[in-house]
């Protein structure tokens, strides 16, 4: 329920910008979004997504050319019930919205100041929205007793050299505060939603909310509070509580939850600032590296596969069985795991296991008692350590092979077979 | 906070506001009295206290600890500060109470509540008191680490006690449990939540009191723990900078131990420092690194000097605080090896264990071996705020730990995708922004160990 | 996950095949379960789109919502699964035994001797998967509170009279199987990882196929390779070769196949209705067939989607039979056959539903017999099978070796001497054996008690003075002590499970609890309500 453009800044790009375009080659920009935004959380350590993203190369795209694409897909049914719950919500003049809103606001009910709805020029382009919904923002402020609502308003964020342009469902502005509204399609049953999807929907709220706290503190003239779970109380700036609207139980009547996102404030914008430091990333990059998606007149692409798949390669990746479910390339990527036979394949929790062990072969090595294959190469500290690594590993396998009853070079140490049926 | 009284008074404040709401409620009062202590802040003093005004008012009371070790602490310090009161130490048929507890005259052991109460303070665990068959409740109940007690525990015990006193720290580990009860999440009875958050939402009316002074901590660590765990209701040293030295008898030699220990001395914190590496949780070198710093510091000589006078460290005031079993055996295994005492039950000895079983506990020098050292990846439980903040607010004087590099770069790469439940209220601070700033100030003391 | 788990997964990596992890079956199976595989109509919570269902895997029965959003038909195919399913659920509750037991007289607090029924047998049913039993519950939520024409108010829409039985029944099934080791209702791909490990994490597992691919990988693939074609193989359609187990579909199956047949179905419908109010009878004999053709089609569709799945799901249970039953399996079968009886007695009881929410007394017995039955399988699995002993043997919970000494000596605090023996063992096991700690022995001829006296870790030997279970007399029960040469294993944790402490009934709770249920405002964001004025408000429109 969000649609944002990117734009770079007017004519002079700067040089991270250029790099990022260069990068992707002349194909459409994915735009940035808040949603985009907040999937950044979602695997920090990945290079490979991180590259992509800040360059808005669409994943999706390339995750096919490269021959395993995402199995991601929205129901046209979902798809639909979330139009019309969204639409019936702002039937009436907002009645169905209000209702829940000031309950959570705690107006009282009799409280029937007439809500305003400014145009915010929805068919203009993103840059005169943001203008149109700053001053709208700084009206509404002005008067705390006026009940304004700003109907996807459009917000303006810096990210790593561009400008992207957010919009959320609503801005509810009383107070001389504004509250950010999420609508979700997903049920509030007997009061309580699906943990995971109430998570992504705060991640995302707090990239609003984060946008409108840097517009609030530069109108005030003011820096941004150092600590993010400061609330700067400045007119027009966000509550750090946002109100999910949700359809209630198994009806479709709106019902509003207030979710605290200062922990994902927090989160958004350590993302954010690691955003600049992508450059770092860039120059890792072998020379003449792009991810050209384009194709010429006659649909031939302007980079091989063979060509995607090294420039893939070229930026390391940080696997883990999450990605199938929140990155196009996850299937790319546990393919690449699979053939490197690292560990990681299994899940993230079994690195931890493991110590410096980082590949299957060397963990079954270890597990039958031949130690370390690379003994050799680590230096003396390092033996120490996978030396308990491997001990623990062949200690296991005896104990498994024991259990098992088959034949294991380190069942005889343990010196036991007990007859599992017992007395 | 513009003119600030000296923190003796405003400790003193603090705690006759509570003994007043506690010993003489007004009339319609809610029932219960909660007291919110940060690390150190004399809760132990004040259930003291309240026990006896209580019982000097005429009471008599029950008082709930979550552990038997709590329950021996709190018993000898009350047979010891209170000899005017008689105690009934209440304990399961199959554990005992230590010698210590039962060498106070005044001190009635029984695991049978009825030759008990006739006493006038009876102690014992939420999980015996839940045994308990009273036909006469106490009127007053003290409940200590009441932030630990399940909310179902409390549920068990509340039958006992007409009004009570909770005393806890909100900072330090959650109660847990193995099953799976996300059908609960967000009903303010969730049995798996802490009893404190439960009472405190059906009695909406009371407001928790704050012990807004650390005896414990000095002035080098009570500002960080503040900031990085409480950063909503902040708490100050009782102490200056100048009130705790720790010298050390014996020269440094030039080695990274010494450094490490010379800087914890002077700063309150030294972060000593191996090369980054993945390494299995009982990372040998590591565990190495913490035996022999121990050992280092006994060789030493420190000298602990505070307000309360000068003292020797002896082995009895240093602890090692780690975030796994096995870690914490490793390091007593590794202490032995190098001639470290660790069994106190022959001597004075160095105590070595999980933060769950540290809280509570105070020392004079701490060496933590860090939850996130060698990790390959950073879990919830390694990231939980509360296991750090109590291995990094156990100490009276310096706090070193151990760690391997590269754990700035696990926390940058740590996924931020925490589900969020309804209605729960999100627990502040997050364990990612309060390791940060931890590690933070902890890099300003690092040494670094080839 | 354990480091023994991780290597059999490591293992499975190099092998391309599923590598075992339990020597035996740690679940009751019923010899009559019940397959159930539902799917859900997206977008919309718990609305129930079609289930295959049966006790003979030859014969499935297929019932379907031929347009999702309709409450009318939806009820038409609630009442359909409920008369095909409660049967199944009631068939148990005639057979019965009568269970001896003493209740004490709480006035007199005299023991009267009391008789029980208990169900000798219960129903069982198998879902594919987690999400299928979170979708049972949403259906058992949205049913159970449903009036029906025989309510005093039956409301606008009342229900089919079966409906909310149906609902009763599957919120029980779902409850239970929240207590670990129940296996009144079991998700196969929990059943499966439970005993088997793939060379692919538990997130891959979720999915039913992609699990069994590495079971039985067709020849010349590995099980990885077998299953990333379960999971994305689709034919010239773009339609998945091997459907997801649900109970959500693939959305490429609700756009290229489920859409337009619910648009022909509505479409047929929309001409019946308009050739009905027309009074043109031959159109309404032409659009009443149509009607037929459509659901026929949707029939067809839905068949052809849930095929794969029903048959993997008997696939399973049929490894599952190839494991020795576990020892200890009875004993909790007949805790959920009490669960079962238990439930049907509520209903003859003419009780009510279960509320939306627990109360704060019942929530914490709930989480009381989790915790207990939690505690209850770990230790009995680890007793019925090495492989789960395994893991507290790695973990230093447990040892196991070869009985080195046994020395006679004995407590003479008391009145009369005690055997207090020594035994000493060589193992290569490391538990946390602290002096002084106890340990249980495991499989000795009755439950004993012993103390760690000395360890020489160097030697590998542990020396246990035993406690108990040697008889009364002077001089050990023979055959009660183990002898020398004998191969033993002592746990570190108890072997039998503590009970829980009492709680208070439900009209005692605290005020810490917030008083008894009903009586205060509750508070949270989900205050519960009394449960008659919930189903007026909820509409599915």
């Amino acid at each position: 329920m969000n649609v944002s453009t990117n734009v770079p800044l007017g004519g002079h790009a700067e040089p991270l910008a250029q790099r990022l375009a260069e990068l992707r080659g002349p194909a459409p920009q994915r735009s940035l979004n808040a949603r985009s935004l907040a999937a950044l959380a979602a695997n920090p350590g990945c290079r490979r997504r991180a590259v992509l993203d800040a360059a808005g190369v669409d994943k999706s795209v390339l995750a096919a050319r490269l021959g395993r694409p995402a199995p991601f897909g929205q129901s046209p049914f979902a798809i639909a019930r979330g139009l019309v719950f969204e639409s019936r919500l702002k039937a009436d003049g907002y009645a169905a919205l209000l209702e829940p809103l000031r309950a959570h606001l705690g107006v009282p009910a009799d409280d029937r100041a007439p809500l305003l709805v400014p145009d915010l020029l929805h068919r203009s382009g993103p840059a005169v929205r943001a203008d149109r919904t700053a001053e709208a923002l700084a009206r509404a402020a002005a008067d705390p007793d006026a009940w304004t609502l700003l109907d996807h308003p459009m917000l303006r964020l810096a990210v790593a050299g561009s400008t992207a342009y957010l919009e959320p469902d609503a801005l509810v502005v009383h107070g001389g505060r504004c509250t950010v509204v999420e609508i979700k399609s997903f049920p509030v049953l007997d009061g309580g939603a699906d943990p995971a999807k109430v998570g992504a929907a705060a991640r995302q709220a707090a990239v609003y909310v984060l946008a409108l706290q840097h517009a609030a503190a530069a109108a005030a003239g003011l820096p941004l509070a150092d600590d993010p779970y400061t609330e700067q109380r400045l007119p027009g700036s966000p509550r750090t509580s946002v109100l999910l609207v949700c359809p209630k139980d198994f009806g479709n009547r709106p019902t509003a939850v207030a979710v605290d996102v200062r922990r994902e404030l927090a989160t958004t914008r350590r993302q954010l600032s690691r955003m600049t430091g992508i450059g770092r990333l860039l120059a890792a990059l072998p020379p003449g590296t792009d991810f050209d998606l384009a194709t010429d007149e006659d649909g031939a692409p302007a980079r091989s596969t063979e060509q995607l798949t090294a420039a893939v390669e070229a930026v390391p990746a940080a696997y883990s069985p999450d990605c199938l479910s929140t990155c196009e390339l996850g299937f790319h990527c546990r393919a690449r795991a699979r053939c490197d036979d690292r560990v990681e394949q299994l899940g993230r929790g079994v690195r931890g296991e493991l110590g410096s062990i980082r590949t299957v072969a060397e963990a079954l090595a270890a597990a039958s008692g031949a130690g370390t294959p690379d003994t050799a190469a680590l230096d003396a500290d390092d033996t120490d350590g996978a030396h308990e690594a491997a001990e623990r590993l062949a200690y296991a396998a005896a104990l498994r092979a024991e259990a098992l009853g088959t034949g294991h070079p380190g069942a005889d140490r343990l010196g036991t077979e007990r007859n599992p049926a017992g007395a | 906070m513009m003119s600030e009284q000296p923190p003796g008074a405003a400790a003193d404040a603090a705690v006759a506001r509570i003994l007043a709401a506690t010993v003489h409620p007004s009339a319609g009062a809610p029932r219960g009295v909660v007291v919110d202590s940060p690390p150190g802040a004399g809760k132990s003093t004040l259930v003291v206290r309240a026990a006896r005004e209580l019982v000097a008012a005429g009471e008599r009371l029950m008082i709930v600890a979550q552990t038997n070790g709590q329950v021996d602490d709190l018993v000898g310090r009350l047979a010891e500060k209170a000899p005017e009161l008689t105690i009934g130490r209440l304990h399961a048929a199959d554990s005992r109470p230590g010698p210590e507890v039962l060498r106070h005259a005044n001190v009635t052991p029984s695991d049978k509540v009825a030759d008990l109460v006739e006493q006038d303070v009876v102690i014992s665990t939420s999980a015996k008191w839940q045994w308990v068959r009273a036909e006469a409740p106490w009127r007053h109940a003290i409940v200590d680490e009441a932030y630990q007690m399940r909310s179902d525990a409390l549920l068990a015990v509340a039958r006992l006690f007409e009004r009570a006193l909770f005393v806890g720290d909100p900072g330090q580990l959650d109660p847990f449990t193995v099953v799976g009860t996300e059908q609960w999440a967000g009903l303010s009875y969730d049995p798996s939540s802490s009893a404190v958050v439960t009472m405190l939402a059906h009695n909406p009316q009371i407001e928790p009191h704050r012990l807004p002074v650390s005896w414990r901590l000095p002035a080098s660590a009570a500002p960080l723990i503040s900031r990085a765990f409480y950063p909503y209701t902040p708490f100050r040293s009782g102490t200056g900078p100048e009130d705790r030295r720790l010298t050390p008898a014996v020269r440094p030699d030039g080695s990274a131990l010494d450094a490490v220990i010379d800087r914890a001395a002077e700063h309150g914190w030294a972060l000593l420092e191996l090369p980054a590496r993945h390494t299995v949780r009982t990372d040998p070198q590591a565990v190495a690194a913490v035996a022999a710093t121990v050992r280092r510091l006994l060789e030493r000589g420190l000298t602990a000097r505070s307000e309360q006078g000068e003292a020797p460290l002896t082995a009895d005031r240093i602890a090692v605080g780690t975030a796994h079993r096995d870690q914490a055996a490793a390091v007593r295994a590794a202490l032995l090896k190098v001639g470290v005492p660790v069994d106190g039950t022959t001597g004075p000895a160095v105590t070595v264990d999980t933060a769950n079983r540290l809280q509570g506990r105070e020392y004079d020098v701490t060496v933590v071996l860090h939850p996130l050292s060698g990790r390959p990846d950073a879990t919830a439980f390694h990231l939980e705020t509360g296991r750090l903040c109590v291995l990094a607010s156990r100490h009276r004087h310096a706090c070193i730990v151990v760690a391997r590099a590269g754990i700035a770069e696990l926390l940058d790469e740590h996924p931020s995708t925490e589900p969020v439940q309804l209605g729960v209220p999100v627990a502040f601070p997050d364990g990612w922004e309060a390791n940060h700033q931890v590690l933070e100030h902890l890099s300003g003391h690092r040494v670094h160990l080839r | 996950m354990s480091l023994l788990t991780t290597l059999a997964r490591l293992e499975a990596v190099r092998s391309g095949r599923a590598e075992p992890l339990a020597t035996v079956r740690h679940r009751h199976l019923s010899e009559r379960p019940m397959v159930l595989v539902p799917l859900t109509a997206a977008g919309e919570s718990g609305a129930p789109l079609a289930v295959m269902l049966g006790t003979d895997r030859d014969a499935p029965r297929l019932h379907l919502v031929p347009q999702p959003l309709n409450r009318t038909l939806r009820f038409d195919f609630l009442a359909a699964l409920a008369a095909d399913l409660l049967p199944y659920l009631e068939s148990f509750g005639e057979d019965v035994e009568q269970i001896e037991g003493s209740e004490k007289d709480p006035e007199t607090g005299e023991k009267t001797q009391v008789f029980r029924e208990l169900c000798t047998d219960a129903p069982q049913l198998i879902v594919p998967n987690a999400a299928g039993v979170h979708h049972l519950a949403l259906i058992g939520r949205s049913t159970r509170f449903r009036r029906t024409a025989e309510d005093a108010e039956p409301g606008p829409h009342p229900a089919p009279l079966r409906v909310p039985l149906l609902g009763r029944w599957l919120t029980h099934l779902t409850d239970r199987a929240q207590v670990p080791g129940s296996s009144l209702l079991l998700p196969m791909t929990g059943l499966l990882a439970r005993h088997w490990a793939t060379g692919q994490s538990h997130l891959e597992d979720q999915h039913l196929a992609a699990r069994l691919a590495w079971h039985f990988p067709p020849p010349g693939l590995t099980g990885a390779q077998a299953a990333e074609l379960a999971e994305s193989e689709r034919d010239e359609h773009g339609q998945l070769v091997h459907p997801p187990a649900g109970p959500a579909t693939d959305p490429a199956f609700d756009a290229g196949v489920l859409a337009p047949a619910i648009a022909r179905y509505d479409a047929a419908v929309n001409a019946l209705q308009h050739s009905t109010e027309q009074g043109d009878e031959a159109a309404a004999e032409h659009a009443r067939a149509a009607v037929r053709s459509a659901v026929e089609h949707l029939e067809r569709a839905l068949r052809a989607v849930l095929l794969p799945t029903w048959r993997d799901v008997w696939q399973g249970l049929d490894l599952l039979r190839t494991l020795p039953p576990a020892g200890h399996l009875e004993e909790r079968w007949t805790g959920d056959r009490w669960s079962y009886t238990g439930h049907r007695d509520r209903l003859a009881a003419g009780e009510p539903p279960q509320p939306r929410q627990d109360d704060a007394v019942t929530a914490a017995r709930k989480l009381a017999q989790r915790e207990r039955e939690q505690a209850r399988l770990d230790v009995q699995e680890a007793l019925d099978d090495p492989l789960a002993m395994a893991e507290h043997r790695l973990s230093g919970e447990a040892f196991s070796g070869v009985v080195t000494e046994v020395v006679l000596e004995y407590d003479t605090t008391g009145r009369s001497p005690k055997p207090r023996p020594l035994v000493t063992l060589r193992t290569a096991d490391r538990p946390h054996a602290d002096l002084g700690r106890e340990a249980h022995r495991v499989h000795g001829p009755s439950a004993q008690k012993a103390r760690i006296v000395a360890v020489d870790p160097a030697e590998g030997t542990v020396t246990l003075r035993v406690l108990s279970g040697m008889g009364r007399k002077k001089e050990p029960e023979p055959g009660s002590l183990p002898e020398p040469g004998e191969p033993v294993t002592f746990t570190l944790f108890e072997l039998t499970v503590r009970q829980s402490a009492p709680l208070p009934e439900p009209d005692d709770t605290p005020w810490t609890h917030g008083g008894p249920p009903g009586t205060a405002p509750v508070a949270g964001p989900s205050a519960t309500g009394p449960s008659a004025t919930v189903a007026a408000s909820e509409d599915w429109e």
